[in-house]
């Protein structure tokens, strides 16, 4: 080791014995107390940095057993699986040896949200770092009891091996507090050369349990005495009750309690169905007073350009030329729904005072925080453990289904209690995707390059994600509402409505602006990808907009913009992989199309061909088959990766072909499938190709999200080259693209 | 008190006749598999297989089953040993979050109980009810074409599934 371990001050005050063994590994230790206060050291990398002891990451029992901690959730992205290989790899025991504890408040390191693909960047790191400083703290164990230099042993199989085969299991070297140190701000990681658990496609952990029953989901758990209880919503925002029968209801079989506060309005049962008829009985008891507030559907353009906004250049460079052709075009993304398949769903309950939830959040302390806050005690007497649920995709009604059981659980203590929503609440209250509008202007000049370049994106914020009680609706619907939190820009360099606006191509001149705009119509927060999905339909739009007007192949002109190697480097890969050809034409009715993007510029880079297929008599369109190409970063399950590119790419296509929530003045409308329609089998591609590039020893990028807006824009791109007719609204369906044609 | 064979097994339930058959299986039963998705009958999350036909169990009342032979993930297999068609979708790797996919799965082995060698269209046609958000889909298609060769090449008499779904 390169640098001393740092102690817990607390426990080298209080004398910890075990603590006495780290001592002795690390000599330079003892001369470094004595050395007069340094300058703040470097931090340790990834979630380290904020949670820096070895054991809030790596458990070792006296048994050899070893629980891998992570304070990021499974959301069916694989993370699970990819945390365990990074830990094998740099613990040198086997993969099927490990055991995991995702989020959970009593036992794993604070990291915030589950969310913007950055848990392999923050946790995977912790993981790997953490992993690698104690295998060397116990090599240094195994060297001290041996008597031997540390550089003569080596691990294996979750033992330290001397040259002449004696050998310490792990369990037999780890003593006390050994690995209650604080990380180190550099760790002697494996030579990726040398992988043999990490850049496999070893399969996934939770996928067994998954495809036989097992209990895999928050929906599954079923505690001694659980009751079911349903909620029943207000028909629409801001909805008053004005009458309420609610002896009437108590009295149906089976119901344990009709739970009131204000607004807030549930129903229990001690059985499943029970509690569904008893919650539509409450349902026709109940009579609401309702305001009509929101704005009209197909004039989200005029409405988002038209709210007050806060705006912000975000971004500046040369002057504005205004030279050759110009080139103008607006785009409008509607509000769109996360649509988990499985509606929300959380367990509660309150013993002696403690709660404790066990919930599907992105988020299990700040979601802590905004529950304790609700009921108005301490974070500590609160406790959230996550429990995988439907794929959320965002911040989807996890959080207020966790609040919900948490309120009703207090009126009920003792008793667990599962609430379930249904599904129209699901895609009625759930907090969308928002709104957004960007308007683009750039010019080429006489060379067929870009000259200058302006985008302005109008948008909501990102995030609405609880932290304060006052983003679940069961804490604004008490009787005693809490305030939602006031809305802010999430800030750049990842951004929120302004997250990917500023081009990563090098033009000379640029300009970008962000038009933040507070009022919130709609219900809204984060959605995979935020901003950037539409900042890059939009932007990858316009330059196949601005290469058709060059007259150069939409490749060759994005190359032509683009410097950084690795960018360079997936596009031409994709291109290659799809067989793309200068001046090449499509079969007929049938277009090609292209996208890049290095999702919030600096993660995961990614590019998309596509081919779609359009019925000009119907307008139905088809994506037939897409090549991707991904730069992630040193790979931990290049399985997993394609796997998550796969989804980007088939859900980014549902959301960029048919998705738009709908409303009238009062309510919302698209309540279910049938309102909300997505994507089903018979629009399934024929083929999807993922390729990877992967870049040993680099920085992990996170890619989760990292598919959505170069996919939305290459199939936009291939349907504006099978018809000839470029399309700007969000989604593509079928009707706009027949008007499109006919027009 | 109603009679249900679920999994070759037979249970008298106490409910009323009226309860769907999903709430049936993973409350009294205490079955994890079929799952709630819609409760409208639009998404195939709650897909079991009654006398060998899918069926949505969260719009089949108890009464329409009672006496029937009801198959659901829990009755193909185990973790331990899991039937050719489980097999296949671990081996495809065929989930993300993997809710939707006990329905994927139940609905592919009626298909396949009764076409044992569909064509990739017979496949995309017999999924149209069922719904994935993660966009699985390839994935799922390509495990239901491996149960399919899985299926032909395991001795049908002994494996679990060909005893319990009739």
């Amino acid at each position: 080791m390169n640098a001393p371990v740092i102690l817990d001050r607390r426990r080298l005050l209080a004398g910890g014995g075990a603590l006495v063994v780290s001592f002795s590994l690390t000599p330079a230790f003892a001369q470094d107390t004595a050395a007069p206060p340094a300058p703040p050291a470097p931090k340790p990398p990834g979630s380290l940095k904020d949670a820096p002891f070895l054991d809030s990451w790596i458990r070792i029992d006296a048994d050899g057993s070893i629980t891998v901690f992570t304070g990021k959730a499974e959301l069916g992205q694989g993370f699970r699986t990819a945390a365990l290989q990074i830990a094998a790899e740099e613990l040198d025991v086997a993969f099927e040896s490990l055991k995991i504890v995702t989020a959970d408040t009593k036992l794993t390191a604070n990291e915030g949200y589950t969310a913007g693909s950055n848990s392999t960047k923050d946790s995977g790191t912790a993981i790997q770092n953490a992993a690698a400083q104690v295998r060397e703290l116990l090599i240094a164990e195994a060297a001290r009891r041996l008597e031997l230099p540390a550089e003569t042993l080596k691990t294996e199989n979750g033992g330290v091996i001397a040259p002449d085969g004696r050998r310490f299991g792990y369990g037999d070297l780890v003593a006390g507090n050994m690995l209650h140190v604080e990380a180190q701000p550099k760790s002697k990681l494996k030579d990726p050369a040398s992988y043999k658990i990490m850049n496999r496609p070893l399969q996934r952990v939770d996928i067994p349990a998954k495809v036989t029953g097992g209990a895999a989901y928050v929906q599954d758990i079923r505690l001694p005495g659980m009751v079911h209880a349903r909620i029943v919503r207000p028909p629409s925002y801001g909805a008053q009750i004005t009458a309420c029968d609610i002896a009437a209801v108590e009295k149906l079989t089976g119901v344990v309690k009709v739970v009131r506060d204000g607004n807030f309005l549930a129903v229990v049962a001690g059985k499943e169905f029970q509690a569904i008829k008893a919650m539509q009985a409450l349902s026709a008891a109940t009579t609401w007073q309702e305001t009509a507030g929101l704005p009209k559907q197909d004039d989200l353009l005029r409405v988002l350009t038209t709210l007050p906004s806060q705006d912000k250049t975000i971004f500046e460079q040369g002057s504005q030329a205004a030279a050759g052709k110009t080139l103008e075009a607006t785009y409008t993304r509607p509000y769109q729904a996360h649509g988990s398949i499985g509606p929300s769903c959380a367990v509660a309950q309150s013993v002696d005072g403690a709660m404790t939830v066990w919930t599907h959040t992105q988020g299990v302390y700040p979601d802590r925080a905004g529950i304790a806050e609700m009921l108005r005690v301490p974070p500590a007497s609160v406790r959230l453990i996550h429990v995988e649920g439907s794929g959320c995709y965002g911040h989807n009604g996890a959080d207020d289904a966790a609040a919900d059981a948490a309120l009703i659980a207090r009126a009920l203590p003792g008793v667990p209690v599962r609430v379930q929503w249904t599904r129209e609440q699901e895609q009625a209250w759930e907090p969308f995707g928002p709104a957004m509008v960007t308007r683009l202007k750039a010019s080429l000049d006489g060379d067929g390059t870009i000259s200058d370049w302006n985008f302005e994106v109008w948008s909501n914020t990102h995030s609405m994600r609880p932290g304060g009680a006052g983003s679940m609706l069961a804490a604004q619907h008490m009787a005693q509402p809490f305030k939602v939190p006031d809305p802010k820009p999430l800030p750049l360099p990842e951004g929120g409505g302004d997250r990917n606006a500023i081009p990563f191509y090098k033009f000379p001149n640029a300009r970008v602006v962000h038009h933040f705009i507070p009022q919130m119509p709609l219900r809204i927060s984060a959605m995979r990808a935020l901003g950037a999905y539409h900042n890059v339909f939009s932007i990858e739009s316009f330059m196949d907009e601005l290469a058709l007007a060059a007259g150069v192949d939409p490749v060759e002109f994005r190359l032509k913009h683009l410097d950084d190697a690795r960018g360079r480097e997936v596009i031409t890969m994709a291109a290659q992989r799809f067989g793309w050809q200068k001046g090449q034409n499509a079969p007929r009715d049938r277009g090609y199309g292209f996208a890049f993007a290095r999702y919030k510029n600096l993660a995961a880079y990614c590019a998309i061909a596509s081919e779609v297929e359009v019925n000009t008599e119907t307008g139905r369109p088809r994506l037939v088959r897409a090549v991707a190409a991904i730069d992630s970063g040193q790979v931990v399950n290049p399985d997993g990766l394609i796997n998550q590119i796969e989804g980007a790419i088939i859900q980014s296509m549902s959301w960029t072909l048919y998705e738009s929530v709908s409303f009238d003045d009062t309510r919302i409308t698209s309540t279910d499938w049938q309102t909300y329609p997505i994507l089903r089998f018979n629009a399934v591609p024929d083929s999807i190709d993922v390729h990877i590039i992967n870049r040993p020893g680099q920085p992990f990028l996170g890619s989760g999200e990292t598919g959505q807006g170069p996919a939305a824009a290459s199939i936009a791109n291939a349907i504006a080259n099978a018809t000839g007719k470029r399309l700007r609204d969000l989604p593509l369906t079928r009707k706009r693209i027949k008007g499109a044609i006919d027009a | 008190m109603t009679t249900l064979k679920v999994n070759g097994h037979e249970h008298q339930i106490d409910a009323d006749p009226d309860t769907p058959l999903l709430y049936v299986l993973r409350e009294d039963l205490k079955l994890n598999a079929a799952k709630f998705g819609c409760g409208l009958g639009q998404c195939g999350a709650c897909t079991v297989i009654v006398d060998g036909n899918a069926v949505l169990s969260c719009v089949t009342p108890l009464l329409l089953v009672a006496g029937k032979q009801v198959t659901t993930l829990e009755g193909l297999g185990t973790v331990t040993s899991p039937a050719p068609i489980q097999r296949a979708f671990i081996e495809e790797q065929a989930a993300q979050c993997g809710y939707c996919i006990s329905g994927m799965i139940m609905r592919a082995q009626a298909l396949l109980q009764k076409n044992s060698k569909p064509t990739d269209e017979q496949i995309r046609a017999e999924l149209e009810p069922n719904l994935c958000r993660c966009g699985t889909h390839m994935r799922i298609l390509r495990a239901v074409h491996r149960a399919a060769k899985l299926m032909q090449t395991a001795d049908a008499s002994t494996t679990r599934a060909e005893r319990s779904v009739q």
